[in-house]
């Protein structure tokens, strides 16, 4: 291997590590507020993927049905609640916000043709669509459970997870996607070829990380959720509330998950079950910051990125292999240096 | 003794119909059979793993990868008999299966179903890269089975071979899980303080939980093998060790027979699906797992235990019980001379970040006196006991006990000298009897290990553990009570189990955290002259109260905590008379 290719190399690891840096922020969030392992994280970079390949060839992208019918789900189950409460009023409202928000958008998807409208647009149009699911999904299968234990909850993340991976099938199909590169230009740094596409991601990704850093540290809901993380029951003498916080999060975890999947659509093709490990090689840098630290769990996941791009190059075949193989060495030096007390 | 009748009847039913199925049944029926067998072994042992434990694992699959492919590997490069494959794939699993639990068990919960789920893609990953393995493309020409000369070749012979295996295991697993150290285990999905502090050593029963449903999970990719004489990556993908994990919540994961009708349900519903989804939706693909997922996500919602118990009325339940006739009473240890000094607390400190709890308190409790540690809530009373008894160590100070210096020795070194404690907030599991609950007391006193509880060559020694139970439960006045599930109780005769339960470790020291809250009057004079005799045998108690009457009344020696130290001590009319603690309680006066 000489420098070139080295640094080439680099450059993907960097790329890759930066979305995975991404999708670890989220899963710690997640875990941090609502106890829930999120497996299904990475169906969300699928998703967001697919729907924007899915808008750029002009379909109807199959996450519409999905919003649809997870829509029509909660109105269901909050407006029989609302009947049995007596609370009529409410109908409207719960109505207006699961079925008719998303009808209103595949509507316009319909009477609009996607593929002429703008990059931007499209990549609005595909957040619009995915990051919903997030919280849709959070009051639809876990926050019935909120109060399970983290191993109960995890099980239904797996679940979610399977199912969602049909579900992908299903919409979008076993052929894969990639959207053409948001931009040709590149650079040339002495011998090296920096291509636009990979500061895009690096820079949108530091954006995101700020941007995040800013809403916990600047904004009330931001400070909400981090009281939340710290002690759940301490928040809810204060006021927060448990389900707000969790839709919060799932959004937060959705929005992530859509938008790094619009990151990655130009780099790798992407199909309907490529999220899982994708997701998972975030969990590994988020296991790396011990579900709890923020800044070694995005190290963590740039060092899974390089990992990965080293080892395609020495082991392709075994890619896979050592990058979750690097859990166990990870867990026993955590496991040395955490001593874990129970609470009494 | 009825029910058990009952309960071997409808065994030996369940074992007729067995016998019978293969002539009965078409082939189709006698290879689903076939496999509903070999994933209800490896859902077997998700049921010991996370229903009775409180732990689980996504990677079964892979564990069953590993038994099939080493007895593929051996018996087609090397020629090894599969008779000897087996124990070698065993061997490779174990091998495997306990460096995961030692890298994963010591944190907490979830980092070990996160480290199968990772595991998981690497073996498989493995499995379909190693050229020596075949690749992706597998092993093909496994040699089928032999019994002495009869070939075991055809899906009816390898019937029954395979639900002799799973019943032979089902049987292994309800015994272990009905003796001292299955006890152990079932206490571990209470958390492991309990279990610690009476004594079990948690860490090594879940490495062994855990090494045993992987055991499982590789006699069944041993089988697996050997039926289809074919093995490939694909049956030991992460997919499949989720389905296994399916199958084990479906059935009802904290029921031995749960898995067997959690396997059969799945894998007939799995037929069935895959038969009309494709048909319905106009396209091919593994929709079935969408239905999968959902019905886990509405089993977990609703109905968490799973189909088993709405099932399991109909059946008679077998229940622990002391046995009157013929027992030998376990040996008691010699107790110290009564008013040695038993348990001597120097200068203990506990912080917890900036907030100190404890602060420099000393004192000490007495073979057969009763001490009382009283004071206002938030004095440090509970983090005192913790710290004595080792649940959650003394920042500084040091604690001596019979002698010997204690306050870094884990809660289970502790109860192993005679230290034994009850909790403030009562840990019982609640769905098991409270005798049962009682019998994990002395689990100490008992020496008989996992394989011989498995063959039942423990029965002697459980025979006494659970009279001693039943005798310490007697003592307590719960005698009615004794085969009734522990939450049923009312919360405060739930505060006697424990004290039950403490007393069946035999202790020297008795450590008390409010044993009266919760109980009448009547139950309270019973419980104060409880206590009295066990101080009249030599015992010493050591008691965190609140009600006064109770306190002074029964108490030798008092000492009173505020705001973590130490405020006054003394014996009880001195207390009552000391103004700096009546200030404490009622306020100053002005």
């Amino acid at each position: 291997m000489d420098l070139q290719i080295a640094l080439l190399l680099g450059q993907d690891g960097v790329t890759n590590g930066a979305i995975y840096a991404l999708l670890a922020l989220a899963l710690v969030l997640v875990f941090a507020v609502t106890r829930v392992i999120f497996i299904p994280q990475g169906e969300f970079v699928a998703f967001g993927a697919l729907t924007l390949a899915s808008l750029q060839a002009g379909r109807l992208p199959g996450t519409v049905w999905l919003l649809l019918a997870m829509g029509t789900a909660i109105a269901l189950i909050e407006g029989s609640a609302a009947m049995r409460a007596r609370r009529f009023r409410r109908l409207p409202l719960i109505l207006l916000i699961n079925c008719g928000a998303p009808l209103l958008l595949a509507a316009s998807l319909l009477a609009v043709s996607p593929a002429e409208l703008p990059l931007l647009v499209q990549v609005l149009l595909t957040l619009m669509l995915v990051v919903p699911l997030g919280p849709m999904l959070y009051r639809l299968a876990y926050q019935p459970v909120a109060e399970a234990s983290v191993l109960a909850l995890l099980i239904v993340s797996v679940a979610v997870h399977v199912t969602l991976t049909g579900v992908g099938l299903l919409f979008f199909g076993a052929e894969g996607s990639r959207t053409p590169a948001f931009t040709d230009v590149s650079f040339e740094v002495g011998d090296v070829v920096l291509q636009g596409q990979t500061i895009l991601v690096i820079v949108a990704s530091i954006l995101l990380i700020v941007a995040l850093y800013l809403f916990f540290e600047r904004t009330l809901y931001g400070k909400a959720l981090r009281a939340t993380a710290m002690n759940r029951t301490g928040a809810r003498l204060m006021g927060i509330s448990g389900n707000l916080a969790g839709l919060l999060s799932f959004t937060l975890a959705g929005a992530i998950g859509a938008f790094s999947g619009v990151l990655i659509s130009p780099i790798t093709t992407i199909y309907y079950d490529s999220g899982f490990l994708i997701g998972l090689k975030g969990f590994v840098g988020a296991i790396i910051g011990g579900l709890a630290s923020y800044p070694v769990a995005a190290g963590g996941a740039v060092l899974v990125g390089l990992l990965e791009a080293y080892s395609s190059f020495w082991a392709s075949a075994f890619k896979e292999v050592i990058v979750f193989t690097l859990i166990i060495p990870v867990l026993l030096w955590r496991s040395l240096k955490t001593r874990h007390v129970e609470e009494a | 003794m009825k029910r058990s009748v009952q309960s071997t009847i409808l065994l030996l039913l369940f074992i007729v119909a067995l016998l019978a199925a293969p002539v009965l049944l078409s082939e189709f029926y006698v290879t689903l059979l076939n496999y509903i067998g070999l994933y209800a072994i490896v859902a077997l042992g998700l049921v010991m793993l996370t229903g009775v434990g409180g732990l689980t694992s996504f990677g079964q699959a892979a564990f069953a990868g590993l038994g099939a492919y080493t007895s593929a590997y051996l018996t087609t490069v090397h020629g090894v008999s599969p008779w000897l494959t087996l124990p070698a794939g065993l061997l490779v699993t174990a091998i495997v299966a306990l460096s995961l639990g030692l890298v994963t068990l010591r944190l907490s919960g979830h980092f070990l179903p996160l480290g199968t789920i990772a595991w998981g893609i690497s073996l498989y990953y493995l499995f379909g890269n190693l050229a020596a393995l075949g690749g992706h493309t597998g092993i093909s020409g496994v040699p089928p089975l032999y019994i002495f000369d009869l070939e075991i070749r055809s899906g009816r012979e390898f019937f029954y071979l395979i639900w002799a295996i799973l019943l032979a295991l089902i049987l292994a697993t309800r015994n272990l899980l009905d003796s001292r150290e299955g006890r152990a285990i079932r206490a571990l999905k209470g958390g492991s303080v309990m279990a610690e502090a009476m004594g079990v050593n948690t860490p090594r029963s879940k490495i062994v939980v855990f090494a045993v449903a992987a055991l499982y999970a590789a006699v069944s990719g041993w089988l697996y093998a050997h039926l289809q004489r074919f093995v490939n990556p694909t049956p030991f993908s992460l997919t499949q060790g989720i389905e296994y994990l399916f199958m084990a919540v479906v059935g009802g994961v904290s029921h031995v027979w749960g898995a067997i009708l959690g396997a059969g349900l799945i894998t007939v519903l799995k037929q069935w699906l895959q038969d009309w989804l494709p048909r319905l939706l106009g396209q091919s693909g593994n929709f079935e797992m969408i239905v999968f997922g959902l019905l886990m996500i509405i089993v977990l919602q609703r109905a968490r235990d799973g189909v088993w118990p709405m099932l399991q009325r109909f059946f008679p339940q077998d229940v622990a019980r002391a046995r009157s006739d013929g027992v030998r009473r376990l040996e008691k240890r010699p107790l110290p001379e009564s008013g040695s000094v038993l348990l001597e607390v120097t200068d203990a400190s506990k912080c917890f970040g900036g907030l100190v709890a404890n602060d420099r308190v000393s004192f000490r409790v007495r073979a057969g006196e009763i001490m009382a540690l009283i004071g206002p809530n938030g004095a440090g009373k509970s983090t005192m006991f913790n710290g004595i008894s080792g649940v959650d160590p003394l920042t500084s100070g040091r604690v001596s006990f019979r002698g010997e210096r204690v306050e870094s020795l884990p809660a289970r070194r502790i109860a192993r000298l005679g230290m034994s404690r009850t909790f403030q907030h009562v840990r019982l599991l609640p769905a098991m009897s409270v005798i049962e609950n009682v019998a994990i007391g002395a689990h100490l006193r008992g020496r008989k290990s996992f394989i011989a509880a498995a063959c039942r060559a423990d029965r002697d020694e459980d025979a006494r553990l659970l009279q001693e139970a039943a005798l310490q439960i007697e003592r307590c006045g719960l005698r009615d009570q004794m085969y009734e599930p522990a939450g049923n109780l009312p919360l405060g005769r739930q505060r006697l189990v424990e004290i039950a339960r403490a007393l069946a470790a035999d202790p020297c020291l008795l450590l008390l955290d409010e044993p009266a809250a919760g109980l009448r009057y009547i139950e309270k004079q019973a419980l104060a002259e409880l206590l009295r005799r066990l101080r009249a045998e030599g015992i010493g108690i050591l008691l965190v109260e609140h009600d006064m009457e109770f306190v002074m009344g029964l108490a030798d020696r008092v000492v009173v905590m505020e705001f973590g130290r130490k405020l006054a001590a003394g014996l009880p009319e001195e207390i009552q008379r000391n103004p700096a603690v009546v200030e404490a309680y009622l306020g100053g006066v002005e």
